[in-house]
């Protein structure tokens, strides 16, 4: 039962508006409350690596966020100049678009991600207020490297044809982006998991994150692991820079900044180092603040920071944490 | 004379400012039980520390098998075959009992899963509770897991560090069994501080305090020398 409570407080939480609002409203704010959920979570998840397994904060996930946003506009750009694949009516070469921006965004990020770890991560293992500042520090580079190559003012993010518009499903409207984005959401989310605890390398890092000295002694080089996990949540943090440009249909240099203050609360809601948490605390920030904005439009911005501070109240380690 | 399988020559080693081993020397014979022992302080985990490469002696060299490991990474050291259980057990709280012994394993082929069969039938109690989570054993269980972890994988050499510490008699005395079992099959240094539990297991002792080495011998001589474990151990 006790386990059940994080998952009884989504579905309650879901299910409330019920009581005040009519079903079809309700079904549109649940859809895009789920959709900005699932975006929230495709930020929140490299976060849940960094910050919540490797104890590691990482003010920088924003920068990597914008980095992979621009990463992948710069592909999709490229790429529908020399082919106009973007612009085709084709379901195929439209996915085949997107599928190269993801591989421009996960690569860039990747490199960006190991560079960081390597340069000035490792050095501050352990000191928390050493991180603030020198990923506070980094943030400051990157975003304006991002203003010397791709300029200071926001650009178009150019949204393949099939993307674009919605469905109509039950007189409920249906944006198709938010569905890719639940669809990768979830991906992501059953990745995270059977990597962490279906594969010897997950099961190296998890052990590694509560004792580095002793997987050490146990002849596994627990500093290279390190790295390839933080790469991986800044690729993580790419992917959901470029779904939430392709979402916005634009990008803008501070645009990860907007988005790292809502991964820091998910990933504290749902518990540090719990990817199921994240992702629950994820769909809670997405459905109660469309809520929220609809039925008492002038508390929607504080209600994330309510969410936060009533979940910590109930349960201190958040929804899915255990006490370290 | 058996073959010298660890050689710690005149180790000086620091934490901080503060000089912990000011000349630490000793030596692991093959297949042959080893104890270190001495006071509270005397730098007997910090000689562990030491040869597993946690530590760098400032002066002085580690050998394993002949080999110079003192600049070595830990998980370089323990690849060449070298087993560490550290005072506390260090087990993995939140893992499963299972994935303690699995995250241990060198490699996942049929050697290593054999051996992992047999630490599950010399420690029953770890079969049981082979997927509970292993922070909910008890602290002799604990210990056991931390045995049983280093013997998955075949090893040149294994420091173990006070096992008996903060255990119940009963509890020492199924330790000592287990590790009597198992002590043929590899050398040996043990750091240990309850006597009668070095006493049974050791074949060679030594002693070391404020940081040097200032007697070694058989065991059997120590066990007979009264005026050395008074002086040395306080017994």
């Amino acid at each position: 039962m006790k386990r059940a409570a994080p998952a009884l407080a989504l579905v309650a939480l879901a299910l409330s508006p019920l009581l005040g609002m009519e079903p079809r409203v309700y079904l549109t704010l649940t859809v895009a409350g789920l959709a900005m959920g699932m975006l929230i979570f495709l930020v929140a998840s490299g976060l849940t690596l960094i910050f919540g397994l490797m104890d590691v904060l990482n003010f920088a996930h924003g920068a990597l966020f914008s980095w992979g946003a621009y990463a992948g506009f710069s592909a999709v750009v490229l790429l529908n100049g020399w082919t106009g694949w973007a612009e085709s009516p084709s379901v195929l070469l439209n996915a085949l678009s997107l599928l190269a921006a993801l591989a421009a965004a996960v690569l860039v990020a990747l490199a960006l991600g190991v560079v960081l770890e390597r340069v000035i991560i490792k050095p501050v293992y352990g000191q928390h207020m050493f991180q603030i500042l020198i990923t506070l520090g980094a943030t400051i580079v990157l975003e304006e490297l991002i203003r010397i190559v791709w300029g200071p003012n926001d650009q178009v993010m150019p949204v393949p044809m099939s993307v674009q518009g919605s469905w109509d499903v039950a007189d409920v409207i249906v944006l198709r982006v938010p569905v890719i984005a639940i669809g990768l959401g979830l991906a992501v989310y059953a990745g995270m998991l059977a990597l962490l605890h279906r594969t010897r390398v997950g099961l190296i890092v998890r052990a590694g994150v509560e004792s580095g000295e002793m997987v050490q002694v146990m002849g596994h080089n627990i500093h290279r692991y390190f790295t390839a996990v933080f790469a991986l949540g800044s690729a993580l943090a790419a992917v959901g820079g470029l779904m939430w440009a392709v979402f916005r249909q634009s990008v803008s240099p501070a645009m990860g900044g907007e988005q790292l203050i809502f991964a820091f609360i998910v990933v504290i809601i749902g518990g540090l180092g719990s990817v199921t948490g994240s992702l629950v605390g994820a769909l809670m920030v997405g459905l109660s603040y469309n809520y929220v904005a609809f039925l008492f439009p002038k508390t929607a911005l504080g209600v994330n920071m309510a969410l936060m501070v009533l979940v910590l109240l109930v349960r201190p380690t958040g929804l899915f944490g255990a006490a370290r | 004379m058996s073959e010298v399988v660890l050689e710690v020559d005149g180790v000086h080693t620091y934490i901080g400012q503060h000089h912990i081993l000011q000349g630490v020397s000793l030596e692991a014979r093959r297949d042959a039980v080893t104890v270190l022992m001495g006071r509270n302080g005397a730098g007997k985990t910090t000689t562990m520390r030491t040869i597993i490469g946690l530590l760098h002696p400032a002066r002085g060299g580690v050998r394993v098998e002949g080999r110079a490991v003192d600049r070595m990474a830990p998980y370089e050291i323990a690849r060449l075959g070298v087993g560490f259980v550290p005072e506390g057990q260090g087990i993995f709280a939140t893992l499963t009992v299972d994935e303690n012994l699995r995250v241990a394993m060198h490699r996942d082929d049929t050697e290593h899963r054999e051996r992992l069969r047999r630490m599950l039938a010399l420690f029953p109690d770890l079969d049981r509770f082979r997927h509970a989570s292993a922070g909910t054993l008890s602290g002799g269980q604990k210990q056991m897991l931390a045995i049983a972890r280093a013997f998955v994988n075949p090893q040149r050499l294994l420091l173990i560090d006070e096992p008996s510490k903060g255990l119940a008699p009963i509890m020492v005395e199924h330790l000592i069994a287990a590790l009597r079992a198992v002590k043929h099959e590899t050398t040996v240094l043990l750091v240990e501080q309850n006597f009668a539990m070095a006493e049974v297991l050791a074949d060679r002792f030594f002693l070391i305090d404020d940081g040097r080495t200032v007697r070694e011998g058989p065991m059997a001589a120590l066990v007979a020398d009264a005026g050395l474990k008074q002086r040395y151990l306080g017994i």
